[in-house]
């Protein structure tokens, strides 16, 4: 975009341009005003009221209350309330970045893997790009279910198979166990996001050009020290923006949770607590103040690693 | 791109058409429950009735059956003021907190209030108005094993104290025989609903109160009510196995059933099951009304069950009430005892004797309703859920061993008058 | 030798990323092909082939009218989002003009907003518009996601259509409105199917906007139905019957993707964004 187009023509038909341009935005920036900054901007609102549920605008403005807030006894204890001091969200917190950190690693280095094998040349390739997008394209839902159904305690598939070849010696309750809860879901979201990073790991390695390699294979680099060398770095901005956005999916996750592990402590991510509190709990309030916690915690996330990483997101450097 | 956008015209069209259409249909009536498959097959024969009588049709709009789950999807549409959906089967707690989202059915009951149980009518009562009328009902009881009971030459006992003491000697007594899996008393510890109702139940039987008392007064911070809680504690690992912290009813149910254990705190659901083929009690075993304790003379079991409300955003409305009557009704819960085993709420029908010959448990069950306490729902309001939370997990904490009944019931109180603020 | 056993290492791994890939849907229609209580039984392989699932699920006509409510909703979300962003990514990839890269930068930025910040916010406004319960409350609340994406893709592409053919437009005195719909639409509509048909995929799996904003069983998008199937008993699922529906909303979907799969590859690349 480097190239001027108007070149040619003189100021009016550039300020046409622009006067063309200006109306082609206005009703794509309306409707996205309509639909996500003014509710964004309630949610923010409201997190800063008690309004409850049933009554949306009878909320009165209590400032920080709902995030931190201190009141003494009448013994002379001091106590604190608000979400910041809640230890269910700060659960749910701790769930959220586990769970984050956990799927994005195992998911870029088993993406990664994935794509060098589709890289190489052999027969069947299209077949295996083919299948690789199978767990991508079933909904979240439903391979929720399908995966609910094959970790089942008592008639699962996957308590079978380890049992047989002496894994485990009984069966295990994978999705309502505490303690295994949270690798179902792992297993369930790893499984089926890591497609996604392949296919763009994947493209990353086509972009590398052949003789680069053919250069290393007569100069008898071997492979690994290639892959470290030269791959490596060469994908490393694809690879950035593959993780950024994956890590955003999931510190955002919610139905996975929600279908595979109801109602447990073990999986509850910040996303699930939240609207817990704003439709389960008569704490509209409260949730949307953890809504709005979630949403500057991923604003955050993303400023730090455009900023650390120096990540092209626009990709306007590289046109 | 122009004919693309005739095609969205003619297909946003076909979704306003299609939602006109589903409101035209003014005789259906639809009622949001939790229940599915045979539990829904059994609504469809007792409305079955009312819809021949009136001309209208009943739909049934299905939820999963776990009770948090269908309250917060209720409590939703009910604040979207959704007209879709004209009734509501609500737990029996639900009341005060969905209160103004529901139509006041006292007058249009008149007389058929006074049929109810007065417990029962009481816990659907929110500021004078009746929000919901009663289907059916249910409040735990204390399961005995006779045969047990008998060899050991014990009585049934009517203290806690006492029940503690025969748990423990008659579960010394079989383990030195060799019966090493038996127990004295299996219940729910589990930090769910289900505990509050436990602990309820413990501190009311002491005299220590019910929580949060019907005034809103928090009086749960009493030496009654932490003598019980005491006691209770110092059950788990003696005379009930430590796996009873993650017991809910179906956990217990199970070790009572397979024989291990003496005696058992439930709901009547487990009668007719530990009367089955496979069940190792079978025929041997009683229900009585749950001990008291500490001196205090009164037993109680806390109260269950379920109501049908009619929305305050129906359309329907007339035909809507006309149907909770219904449901309300001696009728049509005479054929839900029939059917389903569920205990009716209607005082004459305990005197029924063909629906007494269906379901005999009836007959034990009335002493225990008389007893039946209300969980702190309606002075709590919309708090009630969390003042729940708060109670189970301190009685949880107290339970495994994290802190003394003293400091937590203390803690409780000032986490309660917390959440109270200037009322409820 | 050595290179005998690689090329064996390499088939296995092959062979495992393929039967990892595929095993749980193959599970799944395996499953959906069994009753009773051969249901309970593992079996690796086709057991038995009963049709009674399916004909169960398809009989069920609310499962039906799920499937129909997420064609329309996403249907009518990926139309309006095509329709808006069409021109703002002409303007967006083709126009000069201050704050473009950081317009850009925040349109995408709404594309990564978790769909729980602007939950309670949106319940007001689709309550104050009185479309909760409809496809409506849906088509709105889809388009946080869509919208963006389609955009964020469109201006991608279309700054790679050479500059020649539209300065040869301009010559001729073409608007630029005649530009979009004369000169670029033509070319790109490879472009639009494969943003059309991700957009889409994203439309047709979101679940958290359709179980907060619906209430009747008439209204339930597929995923909600899914979600909240329960089965004959208060405390069975309906293992069968589910695995049928799984596997009715997963095949089109399947064949789709890999119709398209090169397509889609590159339309994921340049997005970027899971669709």
């Amino acid at each position: 975009m480097a190239r001027k187009s108007g070149a040619a023509s003189g100021n009016s038909l550039s300020a046409q341009r622009k006067r063309a341009a200006f109306w082609f935005l206005v009703p794509m920036l309306s409707a996205l005003i309509f639909v996500a900054a003014w509710p964004l901007l309630r949610t923010i609102y409201f997190s800063f009221t008690d309004t409850s549920l049933t009554s949306l605008y009878d909320g009165r403005w209590i400032g920080f209350d709902n995030y931190l807030s201190y009141r003494e006894l009448s013994s002379g204890r001091v106590i604190w309330k608000g979400t910041l001091v809640d230890p269910a969200w700060w659960n749910a917190v701790w769930n959220t970045v586990r769970f984050t950190f956990i799927s994005v690693a195992f998911e870029t280095v088993l993406g990664l893997m994935v794509a060098l094998v589709l890289h190489q040349n052999f027969k069947g390739r299209g077949w295996v790009r083919a299948a690789i997008l199978i767990p991508w394209a079933i909904p979240t839902i439903v391979s929720a279910r399908m995966w609910g159904w094959m970790l089942n305690d008592q008639f699962g598939i996957i308590n079978d198979m380890l049992l047989s070849v002496g894994l485990i010696d009984r069966k295990i309750a994978w999705t309502a166990t505490a303690d295994t809860a949270m690798y179902a879901v792992l297993a369930v979201d790893i499984w089926k996001t890591t497609p996604f990073m392949a296919l763009l790991c994947l493209a990353g390695l086509q972009m590398i050009p052949r003789d680069i390699y053919e250069a290393a294979k007569v100069d008898g680099v071997h492979p690994i020290k290639v892959f470290w060398k030269v791959t490596l770095p060469l994908i490393r901005p694809a690879l950035m923006v593959a993780i950024i956005f994956r890590s955003l999916d999931a510190l955002r996750i919610f139905d996975l949770v929600y279908v595979l592990t109801p109602n447990s402590q073990a999986t509850k991510t910040m996303s699930v607590i939240a609207r817990e509190n704003l439709f389960d709990f008569d704490k509209f309030a409260y949730g949307s103040a953890q809504s709005t916690l979630l949403f500057a915690l991923i604003a955050i996330f993303v400023s730090a690693y455009i900023w650390l990483g120096k990540v092209d997101l626009g990709g306007n450097a590289d046109r | 791109m122009i004919k693309m956008t005739k095609t969205m015209t003619y297909l946003l069209g076909g979704v306003a058409a299609s939602v006109i259409a589903s409101t035209a249909l003014a005789d259906e009536i639809k009622i949001a429950t939790g229940i599915t498959g045979n539990a829904a097959e059994n609504l469809a024969k007792i409305v079955a009735p009312w819809e021949e009588a009136t001309g209208h049709t009943v739909t049934l709009v299905p939820m999963p059956s776990s009770t948090t789950d269908q309250f917060s999807q209720f409590r939703l549409w009910l604040a979207a003021g959704n007209s879709d959906i004209d009734l509501y089967r609500t737990d029996v707690i639900w009341a005060p907190q969905l209160a103004d989202q529901f139509i006041d059915l006292s007058e249009a009951a008149g007389d058929l209030v006074n049929e109810h149980f007065p417990s029962v009518i009481e816990s659907q009562t929110v500021n004078g108005k009746l929000v919901a009328l009663p289907m059916f009902t249910a409040a735990p009881a204390l399961y005995y094993r006779t045969d047990l009971l008998e060899k050991y030459d014990a009585e049934v006992p009517t203290t806690w104290e006492e029940l503690s003491a025969t748990a423990q000697r008659i579960q010394d007594a079989e383990r030195a025989a060799g019966k090493d899996d038996m127990w004295g008393f299996v219940w729910q510890g589990n930090a769910y609903e289900g505990l509050t109702c436990n602990g309820l139940e413990w501190v009311k039987s002491f005299g220590g109160g019910q929580i949060i008392e019907p005034d809103g007064t928090i009086s749960i911070n009493n030496p009654a009510a932490i003598a019980a809680v005491e006691l209770a504690a110092s059950w788990v690992g003696t005379i009930t196995p430590e796996g009873v912290l993650a017991y809910q009813e179906e956990e217990s149910r199970g070790v009572w059933q397979t024989g291990n254990s003496v005696f058992m705190r439930n709901w009547p659901y487990a009668v007719n099951l530990g009367n089955s083929d496979d069940s190792a009690v079978k025929g041997s075993f009683g229900v009585a009304p749950l001990p008291s304790g500490g001196d205090h003379d009164g037993s109680a079991a806390t109260l269950g069950g379920w109501n049908i409300a009619v929305s305050k955003y129906s359309e329907n409305q007339d035909a809507a009430t006309s149907l909770a009557l219904y449901l309300g009704g001696a009728e049509a819960q005479r054929i839900s005892a029939m059917l389903t085993g569920r205990l009716p709420t209607i005082t004459a029908l305990y005197d029924d004797a063909e629906v007494l010959a269906e379901v005999p448990i009836m007959e034990q069950w009335k002493d225990v309703f008389l007893e039946a306490v209300p969980r702190p729902s309606a002075p709590t309001q919309g708090a009630y859920n969390e003042v729940s939370s708060k109670f189970w997990s301190a009685v949880h904490n107290t339970l495994s061993g994290e802190g003394s009944a003293a400091d937590n019931l203390e803690l409780l109180e000032a986490e309660l008058t917390d959440l109270r603020g200037d009322s409820w | 030798m050595k290179k005998h056993l690689q090329n064996v290492g390499f088939w296995c791994v092959v062979a495992l990323i393929v039967i990892v890939s595929v095993f749980p849907f193959y599970y799944a229609v395996i499953t959906s092909f069994k009753t009773g209580t051969s249901l309970f039984e593992v079996d690796y392989f086709i057991t038995s082939f009963d049709l009674a699932n399916y004909a169960q699920v398809m009989e069920n006509k609310k499962f039906l009218r799920s499937i129909f409510n997420s064609v329309l909703i996403a249907g009518a979300t990926v139309g309006f989002a095509m329709f808006l962003a069409v021109t703002a990514s002409y303007a967006l990839a083709r126009v000069h003009f201050r704050g473009r890269s950081l317009l850009l930068m925040s349109i995408l930025a709404v594309s990564m907003f978790p769909q729980i910040a602007v939950l309670a916010g949106l319940f007001e406004l689709i309550r104050f518009l009185g479309i909760y319960n409809t496809p409506w409350a849906m088509i709105l609340s889809y388009t946080i996601f869509t919208l963006p994406f389609t955009v964020w893709v469109l201006t991608t592409f279309m700054r790679d259509l050479p500059i020649e053919i539209e300065e040869a437009a301009i010559i001729d005195g073409a608007t630029p409105w005649n530009i979009i719909t004369q000169v670029f639409l033509p070319l790109m509509w490879p472009a639009l199917v494969t943003t059309g048909l991700l957009a889409f995929i994203g439309a047709w799996n979101e679940f958290l906007f359709a179980l907060t904003f619906t209430a009747s069983e008439e209204q339930r998008t597929v995923p909600v139905a899914i979600a909240l199937l329960s089965g004959s008993t208060e405390f069975e699922t309906p293992w069968g019957a589910l695995m049928a529906a799984s596997v009715i909303v997963t095949v089109p979907l399947i064949i789709l993707v890999l119709i398209f799969q090169q397509k889609i590859v590159s339309g994921l690349t340049a997005g970027g964004v899971k669709g």
